[in-house]
C-alpha cells in the first residue's frame, strides 16, 4: 500500500488526511460556488437550476443605485487604503525607530481597533459622528463619504502598522548607516533604503486595508447617511426584500475584483521578497 | 610634531557605566594602513564608529586633516566605511550601489559613469554592473562595498572586520588584494580586526586594544618582537611567559630567576632589582635538542653563565601542522613550554616524539622583558 510507505511526516500520503482536506475545502468554498453558479440561473429564485443566462449581470449594470453604491465602495476603499498605508507605515517606523515615554501603552492602544468588536466600533463611530463631530450634510460627492472614510481608516491602519512593523524587524541597521556614511540625509535614507525594504509589507498591508474596507458592513452601516450607501449596505437592503440572482451577480463581481487584486498583490510581493533575500 | 591626518585627542566613550573606550590619544598619518586589533568587546569598533561619526565621543575630540569633527554628522565627513555585513543595498544593482554616494552628491551623470566604471575595474568587478546583490558571492559583495566607499574618494577608508565573513582561502587572497588596492589609491585605511594574523599581514601599523585601553601602537614586527606588556605579548602570536624576579641588572646584561628557570638577557633592564618581571619567549625562538642519559647539554654562548637559558624537559604532546610542528614540553615544576619547529626536511633521522627527554635552550637575545 502506498500509505504504508509514506515518510513519517508525509501526512498527505494518508487517505484520512486527504479526506479531511477535501471536507475543509468543501466547507469553505461550496457556498461561494453556489453563489457564483446561481448568478447565471434563469429562475428568479435561488433554489432550482433552470438554465444559463447573463440577464442578472445586465440588470446589475442597469441598476443605477447599485452601481453608485459600488462606486462609493471603491472610492472609500481606495482613499482609506492610501491614508492607512501612509499612517500605518509612519507609525510602524516610529515604533521601530524611536523610544518615547508610554511607548508600550501607545503600541497597545494601536492594536485596539484590531481586537475591539466591530459592533462596538460601529456604535462608537455613530455616537462620535452624531454628537461630537457631526460630518456636514450636503457636501459634494467624494467629500460626502468623509465620515465613512475616517471610520475605515481608523480600523485598517493598525493592520498596516502591524505588518510593516514585523517586516522592519528584519531590517539590517548597517544598511541605514551605510547610506548615511555615503552622504545621504535622513529623508533620502527613508526613501531610498527603508521604503524599498518595507515594500512587500506595504503591498500586503494595502491589500488587507483595501479588502477590509471594501467588504465592511457593520461599521459602515452605523456611519453611512441616506445618500452614502456602500455596496455591502446596498446588498443588505436588497436582500431584505428578496434574494434575487441580481444580488448573486453583484456579489460575484465583487468577488472577482478582490481575488484579482489579491493575486496581483501576492505576485508583486513574491517577486520583491525573492529579490531581497540575498542582500542581508 | 608632524601634521597627522587623523588625531584622537583624549577620546572617551561611555555607555552608561560601561567604559567602551578610555582616553585614547592616537595619531594616524596619511597613507597608512592602520589596524585596530583586539579581542571582541575591547572598544576597537566603537573607536572606528566614532571616527565615522556613527558614535559621538563622551569626551575628547577627533580631528581629520586638522578639522575638528565634533558635531559633524557621518554624511558630512571625509571618511567612508566598509561595514562588517557589507551593507550592500539589496534592491539596487551593483552599478546603482556604487553610484549611490555620487548620486547623493549630485555628481553629473557622465562623470558618475566614468568613476563607477573606474571603481568597478579597481575591484575587478567589470561586467557585473547590472547584477543584483543576491546574484553575487560573499567576496563579490565585499568588493561592491569597497568600491562604493572608494568611489567617493574619501580621505580615510574605514574597514570593520573586512575579512571575517569570508572563507579561509578567500581571506588570504583578499588580504593581498586589499593591500594592493590601498597602494593604488593611496587612501589612508583604518581597519578593525580581532584576527592578529590579518593585522600583522596587512597593516603598516597596529594599535592593540584591550578593555577600552590602547595598549600599544607599533609596526607589526615591533608588536611581535617588542611587546609593551603581557597582554600584547600574549595576544599577538604564541608566547611562553616566565614570571620571575630580576636578580641581576647591569648595563649589558640582566638575569631573571623564574622558579628554576634562569633567563639571561643580553641587555640591561630599567627596573629595580628584586622586582617582579616577565620574560616572554616566543615558541619559535626556543631550540630543542636530544637529552639521552649521559648526553651533554647543547653548547651555550660564552657570555651566558652555565645553566642559564637552558631547561630540561620531556615532550608531552606534539601537533604536526605540516610546515611546522608544535611541541608541548613539560619542564621541572610541571610548567608547560611551547616550542615551534619548522619542518625543514621531509624526513628526519632522529625526530622528537612524545615522552622523549629534551633540552630547551635559547639565545640571550630572544626573550623580551616585560615590566607590566
Amino acid at each position: 500500500m502506498k500509505g504504508d510507505r509514506a515518510a513519517p511526516l508525509d501526512y498527505l500520503a494518508r487517505w484520512p488526511f486527504r479526506l479531511w482536506i477535501g471536507l475543509v475545502a468543501i466547507f469553505l468554498y461550496a457556498p461561494l460556488l453556489v453563489l457564483v453558479a446561481f448568478s447565471f440561473n434563469t429562475s428568479r429564485r435561488n433554489i432550482v437550476w433552470q438554465g444559463f443566462t447573463l440577464d442578472w449581470y445586465r440588470a446589475v449594470l442597469d441598476d443605477g443605485d447599485l452601481l453608485a453604491a459600488f462606486g462609493n465602495s471603491l472610492t472609500i476603499a481606495a482613499v482609506s487604503t492610501l491614508v492607512s498605508l501612509v499612517l500605518g507605515a509612519l507609525v510602524a517606523v516610529a515604533c521601530w525607530r524611536f523610544r518615547f515615554p508610554l511607548k508600550p501603552v501607545f503600541e497597545g492602544a494601536l492594536a485596539l481597533p484590531i481586537v475591539v468588536p466591530e459592533i462596538c466600533m460601529g456604535v462608537a463611530m455613530l455616537v462620535f459622528f452624531s454628537r461630537i463631530m457631526p460630518w456636514p450634510d450636503g457636501l459634494a460627492w467624494p467629500f460626502s463619504l468623509g465620515a465613512i472614510i475616517i471610520a475605515h481608516i481608523s480600523f485598517s491602519f493598525p493592520f498596516v502598522a502591524v505588518i510593516v512593523r514585523a517586516r522592519l524587524a528584519s531590517f539590517n541597521r548597517e544598511l541605514e548607516e551605510a547610506a548615511k556614511d555615503l552622504g545621504a540625509p535622513e529623508w533620502r535614507i527613508f526613501l531610498d533604503i527603508l521604503v524599498p525594504h518595507m515594500r512587500p509589507a506595504l503591498i500586503a498591508g494595502a491589500l488587507l486595508a483595501f479588502t477590509l474596507s471594501l467588504d465592511d458592513f457593520v461599521i459602515t452601516f452605523f456611519t453611512a447617511g441616506p445618500n452614502t450607501v456602500t455596496f455591502p449596505v446596498k446588498v443588505y437592503s436588497m436582500v431584505r426584500f428578496s434574494v434575487t440572482p441580481e444580488v448573486n451577480a453583484a456579489s460575484t463581481l465583487l468577488l472577482v475584483v478582490t481575488v484579482a487584486l489579491t493575486v496581483i498583490g501576492l505576485k508583486i510581493q513574491g517577486r520583491d521578497l525573492g529579490k531581497m533575500e540575498g542582500g542581508h | 610634531m608632524p601634521q597627522q591626518l587623523i588625531q584622537f585627542e583624549g577620546v572617551c566613550k561611555r555607555f552608561g557605566d560601561f567604559v567602551a573606550v578610555e582616553t585614547v590619544d592616537l595619531g594616524i598619518e596619511a597613507g597608512e594602513f592602520f589596524a585596530l586589533l583586539g579581542p571582541s568587546g575591547c572598544g576597537k569598533t566603537t573607536l572606528l564608529r566614532m571616527l565615522a561619526g556613527l558614535e559621538v565621543p563622551t569626551e575628547g575630540r577627533i580631528l581629520i586633516d586638522g578639522q575638528d569633527m565634533s558635531g559633524i554628522p557621518p554624511n558630512k565627513r571625509p571618511v567612508n566605511m566598509v561595514f562588517q555585513s557589507y551593507a550592500v543595498f539589496p534592491h539596487m544593482t551593483v552599478e546603482q550601489n556604487i553610484g549611490y554616494g555620487l548620486r547623493i552628491d549630485r555628481v553629473p551623470e557622465p562623470e558618475r559613469r566614468t568613476r563607477v566604471a573606474e571603481a568597478l575595474a579597481l575591484v575587478k568587478l567589470d561586467g557585473y554592473e547590472k547584477r543584483k546583490p543576491d546574484q553575487l558571492s560573499g567576496g563579490q559583495r565585499q568588493r561592491v562595498a569597497l568600491a562604493r566607499a572608494l568611489v567617493k574618494r574619501p580621505k580615510v577608508l574605514l574597514l570593520d572586520e573586512p575579512l571575517s565573513a569570508l572563507d579561509a582561502k578567500l581571506r588570504e587572497t583578499m588580504r593581498t588584494e586589499l593591500a594592493i588596492i590601498q597602494d593604488k589609491v593611496g587612501v589612508t585605511f583604518v581597519m578593525v580586526t580581532h584576527d592578529q594574523d590579518e593585522a600583522l599581514a596587512m597593516a603598516t601599523r597596529c594599535g592593540v586594544m584591550n578593555r577600552g585601553v590602547l595598549q600599544q601602537v607599533a609596526t607589526p614586527s615591533d608588536l611581535y618582537e617588542y611587546p609593551a606588556n603581557r597582554f600584547v605579548a600574549d595576544f599577538i602570536g604564541g608566547v611562553n611567559l616566565f614570571e620571575g624576579r630580576l636578580v641581576g641588572d647591569e648595563d649589558a646584561h640582566a638575569l631573571i630567576e623564574a622558579d628554576g628557570a634562569r633567563i639571561w638577557i643580553d641587555h640591561g633592564v630599567t627596573g629595580a632589582t628584586g622586582a617582579t618581571v616577565w620574560a616572554a619567549l616566543r615558541p619559535e625562538k626556543i631550540e630543542l635538542s636530544h637529552r639521552e642519559a649521559g648526553a651533554s647539554p647543547p653548547p651555550t654562548p660564552a657570555c651566558v653563565p652555565a645553566g642559564a637559558n637552558l631547561l630540561e624537559g620531556v615532550v608531552r604532546h606534539l601537533s604536526y601542522l605540516g610546515s611546522e610542528t608544535v611541541y608541548d614540553v613539560e619542564v621541572s615544576g610541571g610548567r608547560m613550554v611551547k616550542v615551534l619547529r619548522a619542518n625543514v626536511r621531509r624526513y628526519e633521522e632522529r625526530g622528537f616524539e612524545e615522552d622523549q627527554p629534551v633540552w630547551l635552550s635559547w639565545s640571550p637575545r630572544s626573550p623580551a622583558v616585560l615590566l607590566q
